[in-house]
């Protein structure tokens, strides 16, 4: 095989994994748009507050310990223990449902029968709030966060496809990182079982129910409120998922909550509706924007992955609005 | 009425039972009022028509019985029971069942799943059992199943089982929408124009249904419906609406026999 071809190949399996951290953050959206019409801007935000209290929990921070340290004039930092990894996701996941009985109670209740518009700007309000507050919990500092994945490239991987190359050719294997294998597992396992809660339990029927029509939701006994804050549990622990993905991938940073803006591209690709969408959305984004940069940047002088996933929407917004999966927009007269 | 000394489930021939009682109700929108102080029962078993012209107050009848307003003045009697303000989802659990004049359908799933939705209020395996399809769960969900392909076969819909109802014409999703309220079991059923909008042939059809149903499952049932042929074929005793207010109840010979409804809907000159 010609050495071309095996980096063009290595391109687009790259590329796939990260589409697959894209998708990550777009299942979240597609979760809480399918159930309640609201577009939660804050998505990419709570993924970022997962990963720092996770990396807080884990790491026995005190929470808000700076404006503790400011009032009382104490001098606190940690509690002096560490967390072990399973048990601190399990903390942030109980955090994170915390967090969507509390956006609930405290904000969609208020706002019920608004606007979609209303009910974006008050997720545009609850991103900021949210990133204000992971700041003031847990600190802006960079921090790495260590699940126990393994990461960097395989040499198993590596050995083996330099004795693809043709002999005596120009080519040291393959770069696959270990921790993009794993978040496509991840991944892969968890589609897998939240189509599984959607499509057989009846809590998933009823998200589905809701989705559809509230008014004959509530006539046949569910109760929108809970399936409200079911789902948005759920979105926050897909929020935690992608907010470890990207953690252990980046460093938990602010400009974690930027990659929701990634996600944009990926949903209009697969539309806002659909699951399976988000997925194939983000592997074609992930897959499109590798390739394009391989194929063409050299010659525009680089730098097409800030652009190339925008561009490819807007002509998807163009020639078919609902997306590839998205629900077919039909008017019965 | 004093407080019913049972609880269970009323058998289907006992027209002496009274199993809902709305007790001067009356429903304010703002200063518009849609019901003024009005009374009626429906007693377990019978088919209880509202009727009345457009605008009469029929519909915000049903949604005060199913919870979707809630009356400032006047109390609800259920099952002997003083009802205290519920959430419509709570109601449903209670065993109160409806469909909606302007179909309420879940439109992207299929008629099967519709259905099976509609008895949500009958599922009680925890979800991480249903996910794996536990032992528990399963049967749970193969009666449950069993018991809905009953109601497709019963409203001969087998056809479009698969069908997502989005695609169906209305007249079947009319009748779908019947299969869902059926589906829960309900103690009382609710139907807003059951047949608004159907050919002849359509309505004769859904007559047919809601005769059945009564005779078959024992439901009690309670219907707004225009068309007064229909009205008085199928109903065994009628409430007429007016402008908010209550101008007749009785069997339909009685109201088709009383002046003041004559003149308020039918506009039939005497004779």
């Amino acid at each position: 095989m010609s050495p071309t071809f095996l980096y063009t190949l290595e391109v687009i399996l790259n590329g796939l994994m990260a589409g697959v951290m894209y998708a990550l953050v777009a299942l979240g959206f597609v979760l809480i748009f399918k159930a309640s019409g609201i577009f939660n801007y804050a998505q990419g935000v709570m993924a970022l507050f997962a990963a720092l209290t996770l990396v807080g929990i884990q790491q026995g921070q005190v929470p808000f310990a700076h404006l503790i340290n400011a009032v009382f004039g104490t001098e606190v930092r940690d509690f002096g223990w560490t967390v072990p990894t399973l048990l601190a996701i399990l903390l942030a996941l109980g955090v994170m449902v915390l967090f969507a009985w509390a956006v609930n109670a405290l904000v969609l209740r208020h706002l019920v029968n608004q606007a979609p518009i209303i009910l974006f700007m008050a997720t545009i309000g609850l991103a900021y709030f949210m990133e204000g507050l992971g700041d003031l919990m847990w600190g802006s500092d960079l921090k790495t966060l260590d699940v126990g994945l393994p990461s960097g490239g395989s040499f198993w991987l590596e050995d083996v496809t330099r004795g693809w190359a043709a002999e005596g050719a120009d080519y040291y294997g393959m770069y696959i990182d270990l921790l993009d294998v794993w978040a496509t597992v991840i991944a892969v396992a968890l589609v897998a079982a939240l189509m599984l809660f959607s499509q057989y339990t009846r809590t998933g029927r009823a998200l589905r129910a809701v989705a559809d029509d509230h008014q004959a939701a509530l006539s046949v006994g569910i109760s929108l409120r809970v399936i409200w804050v079911i789902v948005w549990s759920i979105a926050g622990f897909v929020a935690l998922v992608a907010g470890i993905m990207w953690g252990a991938k980046l460093g938990v940073q602010f400009s974690l909550s930027l990659i929701a803006l990634k996600a944009l591209p990926v949903l209009m690709l697969g539309g806002f509706t659909s699951i399976p969408g988000a997925i194939v959305g983000g592997l074609i984004i992930g897959v499109g924007e590798k390739l394009f940069e391989f194929s063409v940047g050299p010659l525009i002088g680089g730098a097409t992955e800030n652009w190339f996933a925008y561009v490819l929407a807007l002509l998807f917004l163009v020639f078919r609005p609902q997306g590839l999966f998205g629900e077919r927009i039909i008017e019965r007269v | 009425m004093s407080v019913a000394p049972q609880s269970g489930p009323a058998p289907a021939q006992a027209p002496a039972e009274v199993l809902m009682e709305m007790r001067d109700i009356t429903l304010r929108f703002g200063g518009v009022v849609a019901i003024r102080g009005i009374s009626f029962d429906i007693r377990a078993g019978e088919i209880r028509a509202i009727i009345g012209p457009n605008g009469a107050g029929k519909s915000s009848m049903l949604n005060v019985i199913n919870g979707f307003y809630h009356p400032q003045e006047g109390e609800v009697w259920f099952r002997g029971q003083r009802r205290k303000p519920m959430k419509p989802h709570q109601i449903a659990h209670q065993g109160i069942a409806r469909t909606f004049q302007n179909i309420a359908l879940f439109k992207g799933m299929s008629t099967l799943d519709n259905i099976m939705t509609g008895r949500f209020t009958r599922m009680r395996a925890p979800w991480w059992q249903q996910a794996v399809w536990a032992g528990p769960a399963e049967r749970e969900e193969v009666a449950n199943r069993a018991f809905v392909e009953h109601i497709i076969d019963f409203l001969e819909i087998q056809a479009i089982r698969k069908t997502p109802v989005g695609r169906l014409p209305y007249g079947l999703q009319k009748r779908v929408e019947l299969g869902r309220a059926l589906a829960a079991e309900p103690k009382l059923l609710l139907l807003d124009e059951p047949m608004a909008g159907m050919n002849v042939e359509e309505k004769e059809d859904m007559s047919r249904f809601i005769l059945d149903v009564n005779d078959e499952f024992g439901t009690t049932i309670a219907l707004i419906e225009h068309d007064m042929g229909v009205v008085m074929d199928i109903s065994d005793r009628v409430v007429v609406m007016d402008y908010g207010a209550k101008i007749g109840d009785g069997t339909p010979d009685e109201v088709r026999s009383n002046p003041q409804v004559i003149d308020a809907y039918l506009g039939v000159a005497h004779d």
